[in-house]
Parts: C-alpha cells; sequence; structure tokens
C-alpha cells in the first residue's frame, strides 16, 4: 500500500517541479515585457521533453538551480577540463584551449566573430561528466552498495536463509539464473552468469532511476543509444568471441540446403550477426525513451491546456503510465538479458537443429 | 554531410559510450568477484545442503523403520526365548520333582523292606528261641516222662517194635 502512495507522491513533486519550470519560463518572457497571450505561446511541450531526454552539460534541478558538471575535452590543442557551469545554461562562452560555446546542448568551438570553427570543432572529442554520465555513475554507485554489502554478508553466512535486502534481491538473482540461464545456456551458463546478472541489474537500476522524476534520478540513462549500444555490443563481442565453427558454418555456408541457397543465405545470415544486437540496442533505447517522452508528454497536457484542473486527469494518468513503466523498466531489463542469453546459447550450441531456419 | 544530419536523440556520443564501457566493466570485474561469486556460491552450497540434509533425512528415516522391525524381531524372539526357558524351566522342575518323587519312593521301599527283612529277622530269632524253649520244655518234660517210662521194660520192648514196624526198608 506504500509504494502507490509513494509514487503517486513523487508524481505529484515531478508535476509542481514542472510547474516551476514553464513558472520561471513564463517569468523570464514577463521580464522582457512582452504579453501575456505571446508568454504563453512560448511553451513548448516538444522542448521541454527533448530537453529531459537529451544529454546536457548541467543537471537541472528545479527551476533555475542546476548542477555544473565537469567538461573533459580533447581537442586538436590537447587535453583540458573545466566546469560547465562557465556555461552560465548555454548562455556565454568559455575561452579554453580555443573559445567553447554549447549548441543544442552538444559543445561546439567558436571564432572570435561568434561563428562556428568547424575545423576545431571536428576535432573536439568530448568525455564530459554529462547529466548521462554522472546518472551513470550514481546507478553504478548504488550497485556497488548494494552488491557489495550482500556479497559480504553472503560470504558470511550465506547458507542460512536469506534476510533483509536479500530476500528481496536473491529471488531475482535466482530468476536470473534458473530461468534465463540455466534453460537457455545449460552447461554453459556458469560461465555467462555473471555478465548476464551484471546486465540485468545495471539495466535494472537505471531504468528504475529514469523513472524517480526528481533529481539525482530522472536522467533518460537506459533510454540513450550510446548507452544501449555499449551494452549492445559487449553481447555482440560475448556471441562472436565464443561463437563455435557450428556457428560460423551456419552463417557462411548453411548445412543441408542445395548450393545455391547457401550462397544466398550467406548474406542474410551474415546481416544477422549485426542485426541481433541492434535490435537489442534498439529495444531498451526506443521503449526507455518512449516511457519518459509519454509521461513527460501527459504532464505537458496541463501547460499546454493552460489549465490547472487537466491535473485532476493528467495525475492519476501519469500514476498509471508509472506504474506500466515501472513494469517495462523490469521487462526490458529482462529481455535484454534473455535476449543475450539466448543469441550466446545459439552461437555456442553444439548440437544445431536444422530445423531453426 | 548526410550522417551527421540524423536526429541526435539516436546518435551515440563518443564520451556516453566510453564511459559507459568503463563503467560496465568495472561493474563487471567488480561484481563478478565480490558479489555473484559469494552470492552464487552460497547458493549453490545452500542448495547442496538442503539436498543433503533431505536425502540424509530418508536415510535416517529408512534407518529407523529397519531399526524398529529389528526391534521388533529382536522383541519377538526374547519373547518366544522367554517362552522356551519358562517351559524348560517348569519341565526341570517337574523331572526334578519326579526325581525326588522316585528317589523318595524308593528309599522309603528300601527302607520297607529293610524293616521287613528286620522284622523277618526278629520274627525268626524270637521263633527260634521258641523253638528252642519248646524243645528244651520238651526234653524236660520228655525226661521227666521217660524216667517214669523207664521203670517199665516191657512197655518198651512194645514201642520199640511198633517204631520198627512203621520203618520201611526199600
Amino acid at each position: 500500500m506504500v509504494v502507490p502512495r509513494l509514487k503517486s507522491l513523487l508524481v505529484a513533486v515531478f508535476s509542481l517541479s514542472i510547474l516551476f519550470i514553464s513558472q520561471s519560463v513564463f517569468a523570464n518572457d514577463g521580464g522582457e515585457g512582452g504579453a501575456a497571450p505571446e508568454a504563453e505561446e512560448k511553451f513548448n511541450a516538444k522542448e521541454v521533453i527533448f530537453e529531459h531526454i537529451k544529454d546536457a552539460h548541467e543537471w537541472h534541478v528545479i527551476g533555475d538551480i542546476s548542477v555544473p558538471l565537469p567538461v573533459i575535452l580533447i581537442t586538436n590543442k590537447g587535453f583540458e577540463t573545466f566546469s560547465s557551469g562557465h556555461f552560465h545554461h548555454g548562455h556565454e562562452k568559455y575561452q579554453g584551449n580555443h573559445l567553447y560555446g554549447v549548441v543544442e546542448g552538444k559543445i561546439k568551438a567558436f571564432k572570435a566573430d561568434g561563428t562556428i570553427d568547424e575545423e576545431a570543432t571536428n576535432s573536439i572529442w568530448d568525455f564530459s561528466i554529462t547529466k548521462n554520465v554522472a546518472a551513470l555513475l550514481l546507478s553504478v554507485t548504488i550497485i556497488l552498495l548494494i552488491f557489495l554489502s550482500l556479497g559480504r554478508k553472503y560470504k558470511k553466512n550465506g547458507v542460512n536463509g536469506p534476510t533483509g535486502l536479500a530476500g528481496f534481491i536473491e529471488p531475482v538473482i535466482m530468476m536470473i539464473r534458473n530461468d534465463v540461464a540455466k534453460p537457455i545456456l545449460g552447461e554453459r551458463h556458469e560461465k555467462y552468469l555473471n555478465f548476464l546478472l551484471t546486465v540485468f541489474f545495471f539495466i535494472l537500476i537505471n531504468n528504475l532511476l529514469g523513472l524517480v522524476p526528481f533529481f539525482p534520478g530522472g536522467a533518460n540513462v537506459s533510454g540513450n543509444i550510446a548507452f544501449t549500444c555499449t551494452l549492445a555490443v559487449f553481447t555482440f563481442i560475448l556471441v562472436n568471441v565464443n561463437g563455435n565453427s557450428n556457428y560460423w558454418k551456419h552463417i557462411f555456408w548453411m548445412p543441408g540446403v542445395p548450393v545455391p541457397m547457401k550462397i544466398f543465405l550467406a548474406p542474410i545470415e551474415f546481416i544477422g550477426v549485426f542485426t541481433k544486437p541492434i535490435s537489442l540496442m534498439v529495444r531498451l533505447f526506443a521503449n526507455m525513451t518512449a516511457g519518459h517522452v509519454l509521461i513527460l508528454g501527459i504532464v505537458c497536457l496541463i501547460f499546454v491546456l493552460k489549465s490547472l484542473a487537466a491535473a485532476a486527469v493528467v495525475v492519476p494518468f501519469t500514476l498509471a503510465l508509472s506504474m506500466i513503466e515501472l513494469l517495462v523498466a523490469f521487462i526490458q531489463a529482462f529481455i535484454f538479458t534473455l535476449l543475450s542469453a539466448v543469441y550466446i546459447s545459439l552461437a555456442t550450441e553444439e548440437h544445431h537443429e536444422a530445423s531453426h531456419h | 554531410m548526410f550522417f551527421l544530419e540524423i536526429n541526435p536523440l539516436i546518435k551515440p556520443d563518443i564520451g556516453m559510450v566510453v564511459w559507459t564501457t568503463v563503467v560496465f566493466l568495472l561493474l563487471l570485474f567488480v561484481l563478478a568477484k565480490y558479489a555473484w561469486k559469494p552470492i552464487l556460491g552460497a547458493i549453490k552450497k545452500r542448495e547442496q545442503t538442503i539436498n543433503d540434509s533431505l536425502a540424509t533425512a530418508e536415510k535416517v528415516k529408512a534407518e529407523m523403520t529397519q531399526l524398529q522391525s529389528e526391534n521388533e524381531a529382536l522383541l519377538a524372539k526374547a519373547r518366544e526365548e522367554r517362552a522356551l526357558m519358562l517351559k524348560e524351566a517348569r519341565e526341570t522342575r517337574d523331572k526334578i520333582v519326579n526325581e525326588a518323587k522316585e528317589q523318595a519312593k524308593a528309599e522309603a521301599n528300601k527302607i520297607v523292606q529293610e524293616a521287613q527283612v528286620a522284622i523277618q529277622a526278629q520274627k525268626m530269632a524270637a521263633l527260634t528261641e521258641v523253638k528252642n524253649q519248646i524243645g528244651s520244655l520238651v526234653i524236660e518234660v520228655s525226661e521227666k516222662v521217660l524216667r517214669r517210662e523207664l521203670s517199665d521194660k516191657k512197655g518198651q520192648e512194645e514201642h520199640i517194635q511198633s517204631l520198627t514196624g512203621q520203618i520201611k526198608l526199600n
């Protein structure tokens, strides 16, 4: 009973924070001396939503308060770090090795006359601790805190039944081991269990943190294409490094079909090698991003309709969607893990049935 | 360039890729060593312990059943033995009693016999004495009679004559 109540509280806080943002937007516009209708036209739901979903060099907390994050750059003039606070929310430029400014969340180098220095910009390697990276580090800290303490506890008296946090986490670990790794990978599951468990909890914690509507949650880490791409690449590497001769034979010279068919199938199967991890990448990215967009879109209805009364509909709706998103957070982490296990299993299987294709 | 025109939302940032890689590898190795190994190890050990305990319980149960049946068999055997011993004891008792009875009877018979022999002997002795007394009495009486008879010679000779007449010489 406590959980839904807490969740609705979160939603309320979330709605309020959005309200504050829009108010500050209105206030800024009011300062320019424009008429009220003109200011209202300035609310752009798409902008608000994409600002949330995209990465940024500062972490917006509430209203005008943002946490500046370190910028780490490698350019043609070498390595440098400075605080993103120097950009003053993107309004100003910072003179480092180049004159840097932020355009749509990306750091660009500028010439003295204010135009973008294409050559210097193209040479920028941006390794900054962005909002997503910071959220990533936070999630890792949480994961380490949870699992290192659990590990210590299990080392001491793991043979006894699980208690406390272990009683909550252990069934999830058992689910990954008994319902994913063992039935799919069989005898080979122990070799890949570390990867599967780590991937599952890494995605799950990031998904859940992304659902927390206020600082320091809410960063769209697992809905970031770079994040999902990296994880998919790990699966890709595991699959292809461990793939046995059987696996490669099925790709390049399909057994059990006529020669023209073999030639015809080879490129298709070869593309399949890449589409599998790409599907992993896109599935997680699209699901999490869509969830964020949906919730934010519905909350933005209040401001689009310019009516506080809309909250009466929007808040319960957001609550319901948040519940679904909780489920999705779990399911997506599970599916990523499950499919990774399936792909590894297919690549390492000894007796491959020809009926798959 | 065409490739740079794609939506920034689906364009991976190199920074995020690098950080995710670093963080994930770190997480993978740290968790593998300090979390998954002890946790999975403990779970496996626990499963083993539970299985072993169940097997042991089953074994003990079987042993108990066996022990119980053995006990019962032992008990039955003991009961049988007791009955046998009682029977034997009874037999022995009867035997002893019978023997004693026999012996007593024999002893009694012997005593009676001895008594009879003694009585016989006494009787004989008494009879002998009586005979002797009678004999001497007869002799005395005969003496007296003879003394009176011997004075009559003729009568004597007659008597001798009758006696000799009785003797038949074959």
